[in-house]
C-alpha cells in the first residue's frame, strides 16, 4: 500500500473509531473500548515480537504493573487516573528495560520462558504486597466521569479518552518503527549480526524495545484498570499472556493495523465461540485459530496485503503485458 | 517529512471524530414478558475454577425441571448463563451484556469473590438484583451500601462466630492460638471469631500466627502454638495447610481441642492426606448435608436431588458438593419468583428476596432455615457442629445461629 493510501485509509478508519458513540451505547461501546486497550498491549508486543524478533510469554505481567501502577495512584494518593496511565507507561518502560537486559543472553524460546516466568511470578507477588495492592482482593476503583459538564455517559467519555491514547501510541508506533531505530530493531531480527557489522548496537537496541514494548503494555493496563474500575490479580492470569500471542499473530506480525484486527479477534471471537457451544467454547476458539492460521498464515493484515500485492502485480502485468512480478515479491510477509 | 504529515494528518482524523460523538438514548428495562423471566448468571465454565462450573449447569437444569413442569406462575425461566473464566474483567463484560443486551429481570448466583467485587457497584448502581451470589465473603451482606446485593451460603465471619460462641459455652479455661492465612479470607474467619468472643477475646487468645498463601510449610507457627500452652486451636487454613497442620500439631504430640474451618473440611483433600486418625476430634461446621455421607441416603432431600440429578443432569457427578448447593440455591431462586407473584419489577424481586422466612431447603440440615430481611442480607446463618470420629463428620449439639440466639 503506498503511503498515501494508507494515510486516508488511517484517517478514515479513526474517524469512523470516534463516530462510533452515535451508534451504539454502554455495554458494546465497553467491548470497543476493552479492543482499544488490547490493540495498544497488542503494538507493545508486536514492537518486541514483530518487529524485533524477541517472543515473550509474558507480557500480561506489564499489563498486570501498567494496571496496578494505576490503580494503587488513584486508590492511595487519590492522584486524577489520567496522570496514572504516563506514570505506568514510564514505569514498565523502565521494568521492562532492566528486565531486557538479563533477558539478553537468552534467545528464540529460552526468552520465550524466561518471560513466561515472570507472567506466573506476578499474580503471586502482588499478593504480597497487600497493604498496597489489596491482596486477592485487589482494589476496587471509581469509574470516571466526563468532565466540563460534556452531555455524554461514563463510557462514552471512557471510550473516546481510550480511543485518542490508542491513536496517539499508534501514530508514535508507526514513526517509530520507520525511524531509524525501527530499521534497527528490525535488521536485528532479521540478522544480528549483520546488524551489529552495520553499527547497531544490538545489546542496547534489544533492551530499548523490550522496555519501549513493556511500556505500551503497561499503558494498555492502566488503562484496563480505569475501564474496568477493579483490579485483581485474578484478572491477568498467564493466560493473558498467551492471549497477547495470538492476538499479534492473527492480526499479523510487524503490521500495525494487524494489532486492532488482532485485538477484534482476542476480543470477540472467544464470545463467539461461546455462543456456538457453551459446553466447549476452547475447542471452538481453537478450531477459529487453526482455521485463521490456515487460510491467513501471515495473520489478517498479512493476507490483506497479499491480496493487494497480488491485484497490483496483476494489474502491472496486464499493463506490461510482460511477465509478471516475481512470485516471491507476493509471497513475502508484511512489513 | 511525510511523517510529520501523517502524524498530522491522523490527529486531526482525531480531533474530527471527538467532535462527532453525542450522547446515547436513555433505556427501560424488565426482562420479564407474559410467558418468560430472564435472569443473568455468569459462572467459570473454563480457566482455573472451572470445577465450579457444574453450578451453572446444575441451575440451569433444575430452571429446566421447573420450566417443563409450567415454570413459575405461568412464565418460564429464560436463564442465560455465559463463562468468565473466573476472570474479573470478564465478569464485567459478561455482566454487562446481561444487563444492558440481554435486559434480565435479575442476576443471580455469580461465583467467585474477585468476579462479584468487580461488579459490585456496577450491579447496585444499575439497580439490578444481584442474588445469592456464590462466595463466602462477609461483604455481600450490606443493604445499607448495597441494597441490591445478596449473599447465600454463610459467610467465613459467620463461621468464626460459630465457634467462639461453643467456645464460650464449653471451655470456660480456654487458652485459644489461632493460626490464619494472612489475607482477606483469614482476616475474616479471625474477626468473626474475635467477634463471638466479644470483651474476652484479648483474654482468651493467646497466640495468633499468620502464614502466607506463598509460604512452603505452617510447621513452626505450630511449634509456636504448641509452646504458648493454647489448649483451643482454632485452624484458619485452606486444605494444603490444613494437611500439614494437623499433621504437624499430631506429631509433636500437640492435642488441643482443634477446630477447623469449614474450608478445609473435605475428607478427601484433607484428613484423608493428613491421616485419618491424626483426623480423629476435629471439629468443624457445617450447613449442607454432604452427599458422600451415608446417613443421608435415606433422607428425602437426599433421594429428591438424586432423581432430579438422574433426570436432568445425567452427566453430573453425584459426590460432587456442588451440584447439591446449585440444586438449593435454584430452588430459592424459585421461590423468591413464586413469592414475587405477578410484580416482577425488580424492585419486588429484591423486596421479596429480602422477605425470605423460615423457608426450608431439602440438602440444608434438618432444622435450619432461611431468613432474610430488608437488613440482613445473609440468607444462611445457621450451621451445625461435626466431630471427626475417624471415619466421617458426626453432627452434635444443636443448630448454632450467629445472629438470633
Amino acid at each position: 500500500m503506498n503511503r498515501r493510501a494508507s494515510v486516508i485509509l488511517a484517517v478514515v478508519v479513526i474517524a469512523f473509531a470516534y463516530s462510533l458513540p452515535i451508534y451504539m451505547s454502554g455495554f458494546r461501546l465497553f467491548q470497543f473500548t476493552q479492543v482499544c486497550i488490547y490493540a495498544i498491549a497488542l503494538m507493545g508486543l508486536n514492537l518486541l515480537t514483530g518487529y524485533n524478533g524477541q517472543f515473550s510469554l509474558g507480557h500480561g505481567a506489564f499489563y498486570a504493573i501498567g494496571a496496578y501502577i494505576s490503580a494503587i495512584m488513584m486508590d492511595q494518593w487519590a492522584i486524577a487516573y489520567g496522570w496514572t496511565i504516563p506514570v505506568a507507561g514510564v514505569l514498565c518502560l523502565i521494568v521492562g528495560f532492566l528486565f531486557g537486559r538479563p533477558a539478553l543472553r537468552l534467545e528464540g524460546l529460552y526468552l520465550a520462558l524466561a518471560t513466561f516466568s515472570l507472567a506466573l511470578a506476578v499474580p503471586q507477588i502482588l499478593k504480597y504486597f497487600e497493604h498496597w495492592t489489596g491482596g486477592s482482593q485487589g482494589i476496587v476503583l471509581t469509574k470516571p466521569k466526563a468532565p466540563w459538564g460534556l452531555k455524554i455517559t461514563e463510557d462514552q467519555w471512557l471510550y473516546l479518552v481510550t480511543l485518542t491514547v490508542t491513536v496517539v501510541m499508534f501514530v508514535l508506533a508507526a514513526n517509530l518503527v520507520r525511524s531509524r531505530v525501527g530499521r534497527a530493531m528490525v535488521a536485528i531480527r532479521d540478522n544480528h549480526i549483520a546488524a551489529e557489522t552495520m553499527g547497531v548496537d544490538s545489546a542496547l537496541y534489544k533492551s530499548l524495545t523490550f522496555g519501549v514494548s513493556a511500556a505500551y503494555t503497561g499503558v494498555a493496563g492502566a488503562l484496563s484498570a480505569v475501564a474496568i474500575a477493579y483490579v485483581a490479580p485474578d484478572s491477568f492470569n498467564v493466560f493473558l499472556s498467551v492471549t497477547f500471542l495470538i492476538g499479534i499473530v492473527i492480526g499479523g506480525l510487524a503490521s500495525v493495523w494487524g494489532n486492532v484486527l488482532g485485538a477484534m479477534f482476542i476480543q470477540f471471537v472467544p464470545n463467539w465461540a461461546q455462543d456456538i457451544s457453551k459446553a466447549a467454547p476452547w475447542a471452538i476458539f481453537g478450531i477459529f485459530l487453526i482455521g485463521f492460521m490456515y487460510v491467513m498464515p501471515y495473520g489478517i493484515a498479512g493476507a490483506i496485503k497479499r491480496l493487494w500485492i497480488s491485484q497490483v502485480v496483476s494489474r502491472v502485468s496486464q499493463k506490461q503485458g510482460g511477465e509478471p512480478l516475481s512470485s516471491q515479491q507476493a509471497e513475502s510477509p508484511s512489513r | 517529512m511525510i511523517g510529520r504529515k501523517l502524524t498530522a494528518a491522523v490527529l486531526a482524523g482525531a480531533l474530527l471524530g471527538l467532535g462527532l460523538a453525542s450522547a446515547a438514548p436513555a433505556q427501560t428495562v424488565v426482562g420479564v414478558t407474559a410467558t418468560e423471566i430472564k435472569l443473568g448468571n455468569t459462572n467459570p465454565y473454563s480457566g482455573p475454577a472451572s470445577a465450579y462450573g457444574t453450578i451453572g449447569k446444575v441451575i440451569g437444569a433444575y430452571f429446566k425441571k421447573v420450566n417443563d413442569e409450567g415454570g413459575v406462575n405461568g412464565r418460564k425461566i429464560n436463564f442465560i448463563s455465559y463463562d468468565d473464566s473466573y476472570s474479573p474483567p470478564k465478569a464485567v463484560e459478561m455482566v454487562r451484556k446481561l444487563v444492558e443486551q440481554d435486559q434480565v429481570a435479575a442476576v443471580f448466583q455469580t461465583l467467585g469473590t474477585p468476579t462479584n467485587t468487580a461488579i459490585h457497584k456496577y450491579i447496585n448502581q444499575q439497580k439490578v438484583p444481584h442474588l445469592f451470589v456464590a462466595t463466602g465473603a462477609t461483604k455481600w451482606n450490606d443493604p445499607k451500601n448495597f441494597p441490591w446485593t445478596m449473599g447465600f451460603q454463610p459467610n467465613y465471619q459467620t463461621e468464626g462466630r460459630v465457634y467462639a460462641s461453643h467456645i464460650l459455652k464449653n471451655f470456660p479455661d480456654a487458652k485459644i492460638g489461632i493460626l490464619y492465612q494472612n489475607d482477606d479470607y483469614g482476616k475474616d474467619y479471625l474477626k468473626g471469631m474475635e467477634d463471638g468472643l466479644g470483651a474476652n477475646a484479648s483474654k482468651l487468645i493467646v497466640m495468633k500466627q499468620s502464614y502466607e498463601v506463598t509460604d512452603p510449610t505452617v510447621d513452626s507457627q505450630i511449634i509456636n502454638l504448641k509452646n504458648s500452652g493454647a489448649n483451643v486451636f482454632f485452624n484458619i487454613t485452606i486444605p494444603k495447610f490444613a494437611v500439614q497442620a494437623i499433621k504437624k500439631a499430631n506429631d509433636i504430640g500437640w492435642k488441643p481441642t482443634h477446630f477447623l474451618n469449614n474450608v478445609s473440611s473435605s475428607l478427601a483433600t484433607v484428613l484423608k492426606p493428613a491421616g485419618l486418625e491424626a483426623s480423629k476430634g476435629l471439629i468443624t461446621a457445617l450447613y449442607m448435608k454432604e452427599v458422600t455421607d451415608p446417613q443421608w441416603s435415606k433422607d428425602k432431600g437426599f433421594t429428591d436431588w438424586v432423581a432430579f440429578m438422574k433426570k436432568y443432569y445425567p452427566e453430573g457427578n453425584l459426590d460432587d458438593q456442588s451440584n447439591a448447593y446449585g440444586y438449593n440455591v435454584a430452588i430459592l431462586m424459585v421461590q423468591v419468583l413464586k413469592q414475587c407473584g405477578n410484580d416482577l419489577s425488580r424492585e419486588n424481586i429484591i423486596k421479596q428476596a429480602a422477605n425470605l422466612k423460615d423457608y426450608d431447603l431439602p440438602l440444608l440440615l434438618p432444622g435450619m432455615k432461611i431468613n432474610t430481611s430488608p437488613t440482613d442480607h445473609a440468607p444462611i446463618e445457621q450451621e451445625q457442629l461435626a466431630k471427626f470420629d475417624g471415619e466421617r463428620w458426626v453432627l452434635f449439639g444443636e443448630i448454632f445461629d450467629a445472629f438470633r440466639k
